[in-house]
Order: structure tokens, then C-alpha cells, then sequence
């Protein structure tokens, strides 16, 4: 649960909403332009297709736009935004009954690194390789970017939405686990498997175990 | 979940990380964790690639907006404020 005493940092969209009250249009698409690529792939994890998950975005911007004249800030407006969307998306995908449950997370157990990586007594025998010498232009390289982006697209969904909400939108811990009803621990579990999955993607395309 | 006593291995560092990052672990563990990284050069590796994951990741969002989906809001957006005036 969202603890509601701890002060919240001021929100860096504030200046937004105030525009966005009174129906300035650039505000609108500037936030459009931040958010929407992402809604889109999070609408994805709860509905069957790209087409539909574009169709939820869209309808979560009209939610948006008409539920701005109530929003009073007690969250930030990127977590309010992801909320609307979030429940447009639940909704949508309860209705095409393609989607898992919500609270049922794909159960996963086990290693995320493969423990033929280990020596008999648990430390490393294939260690990784570290990415010191890797220039930052290969690191940020649109072929790097596509080698994260497979590696998500890969997930559980239950994942697929957790890194996606915390380390490419950078939501809180606490507002991800209200979002999507997860408990705290739940979603570290999920976070750190899917952290794991794509730094091994990483590793095998930036050069393997030494 | 790792409750052993003594030091920790590598295979079960690894699957302490996110807990390490996100200040989930006992301070107990906390401690064990960070004297072990403290002598092994491979879950160092293996904790510093977690991180940079996370900031690379962090870099995804800049993906742009398909100019299709940019006009729909755009029109959306115009319907609406002349329906609201
Ligand atoms: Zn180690």
C-alpha cells in the first residue's frame, strides 16, 4: 500500500496540469509525446493486440482530459495517468477474457542466473565479464536498445509490467505496487527476475562469461 | 529467501541484488552482502551490470511517438475542447 503520510517530492508535471486545466493543447501533447509510447506497451500486457492496445492508450488520454478538472495532485500526474490506463486495460482485457487474472502472477521459480555458472560450493566459476571497457556510445547504441527491448517483450507479463513501470517510466516502488496491486514483495520478485533476464541479454550480446 | 548463517556464495548474492538496491534487506544481510562483494570481483561484475541495466533501461522511453497515434490525440484533444467549449 502507498503510504499517504510520506511527503511527496513536488511534481515535476505540475506546471502541465495547470496548463492542461485550461485546455492549453501543447501541454496536452507534450505529455502525450512523454507517456503515450509506454501506456501503449503497458496497455500490451493486458490485451490481445497492438490495435487494441493503442485503442486503450487513446481512450485513457479522453479519461485523462476529462478527469484533469478533478485531479488534486495527491499523486503524481504520471502515476494518475498510468492509473487511468491501467484500469482501462484490466478492464478491456477482463472483457476480451485473453488476459491472466490480475492478481495471479506467472509463477516462477528458481535461479536467475544458471547455476551451471556456479562452482560445487556456490561461488562463481563463470563469472561475468565486466562492461568497464564497453564505450557509452555502444551502451546507448539503437542495437543495444533493441537487444532490452526483445529481452522485456520476452517476459511474464506480470513482469513486462513491473520493469516497465519502474525502470523505464522510473515510478516509485510504492506506486507501482498500488497500481498493480501487487505486495511489496511480489513485486521485487518480479522486478529483480525480469532486472536479471535482460542483463543476461546484455551479457550475451555485449560478450559473454570470461 | 537466503537465511543461512556464515558468509554469503555468489549464487545466492545474485539473488539478493534487487533487495540490496531496493533497501529490502535485514541489516544483518545487508552486511553479509556488501562484505562479500567487498572480496569477489565477480558478484562485483555481476551487482555493477545489474546497475547499468537499470540505467539503460531508463533510457528506453525515449522512444518516439508514431505519427499516426500523434494525430488521433491531436484530433481527440480538438473534439473534446470544442465539445467542453
Ligand atoms: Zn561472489
Amino acid at each position: 500500500m502507498a503510504k499517504e503520510a510520506k511527503p511527496k517530492p513536488q511534481d515535476p508535471d505540475a506546471a502541465l496540469v495547470a496548463r492542461l486545466k485550461r485546455g492549453d493543447e501543447s501541454a496536452f501533447m507534450e505529455l502525450v509525446e512523454r507517456y503515450h509510447a509506454s501506456m501503449v506497451r503497458v496497455a500490451r500486457t493486458f490485451v490481445a493486440s497492438d490495435a487494441v492496445a493503442q485503442e486503450v492508450a487513446q481512450e485513457a488520454w479522453l479519461g485523462v482530459l476529462t478527469g484533469i478538472d478533478r485531479f488534486e495532485g495527491r499523486s503524481s500526474l504520471k502515476t494518475w495517468i498510468f492509473r487511468i490506463l491501467v484500469n482501462r486495460a484490466r478492464t478491456r482485457g477482463a472483457r476480451e477474457a485473453r488476459s491472466v487474472p490480475f492478481t495471479s502472477l506467472e509463477r516462477e521459480e528458481g535461479e536467475t542466473v544458471d547455476p551451471e555458472r556456479f562452482l560445487s560450493d556456490g561461488a562463481w566459476g563463470s563469472p561475468p565479464r565486466p562492461w568497464e571497457g564497453q564505450p557509452e556510445e555502444r551502451l546507448l547504441a539503437s542495437e543495444t536498445r533493441d537487444v532490452i527491448r526483445r529481452a522485456i517483450d520476452a517476459l511474464p507479463l506480470a513482469q513486462r509490467r513491473v520493469i516497465d513501470l519502474r525502470d523505464v517510466e522510473g515510478l516509485s516502488s510504492d506506486e507501482v505496487v498500488e497500481l498493480l496491486d501487487l505486495t511489496e514483495v511480489n513485486q521485487r520478485v518480479l522486478l529483480h527476475r525480469a532486472r536479471a533476464k535482460v542483463r543476461q541479454a546484455l551479457e550475451d550480446y555485449l560478450g559473454g562469461a570470461r | 529467501m537466503i537465511r543461512r548463517r556464515g558468509p554469503l556464495t555468489c549464487i545466492e548474492l545474485v539473488e539478493l541484488v534487487t533487495d540490496y538496491f531496493e533497501g529490502a534487506l535485514s541489516r544483518r544481510d545487508r552486511r553479509r552482502f556488501k562484505r562479500h562483494i567487498a572480496g569477489c570481483d565477480g558478484c562485483t561484475a555481476y551487482v555493477e551490470q545489474m546497475r547499468v541495466t537499470m540505467r539503460l533501461l531508463g533510457h528506453l522511453r525515449e522512444d518516439s511517438l508514431p505519427p499516426v497515434a500523434r494525430d488521433a490525440l491531436l484530433h481527440a484533444f480538438r473534439d473534446w475542447k470544442a465539445a467542453t467549449g
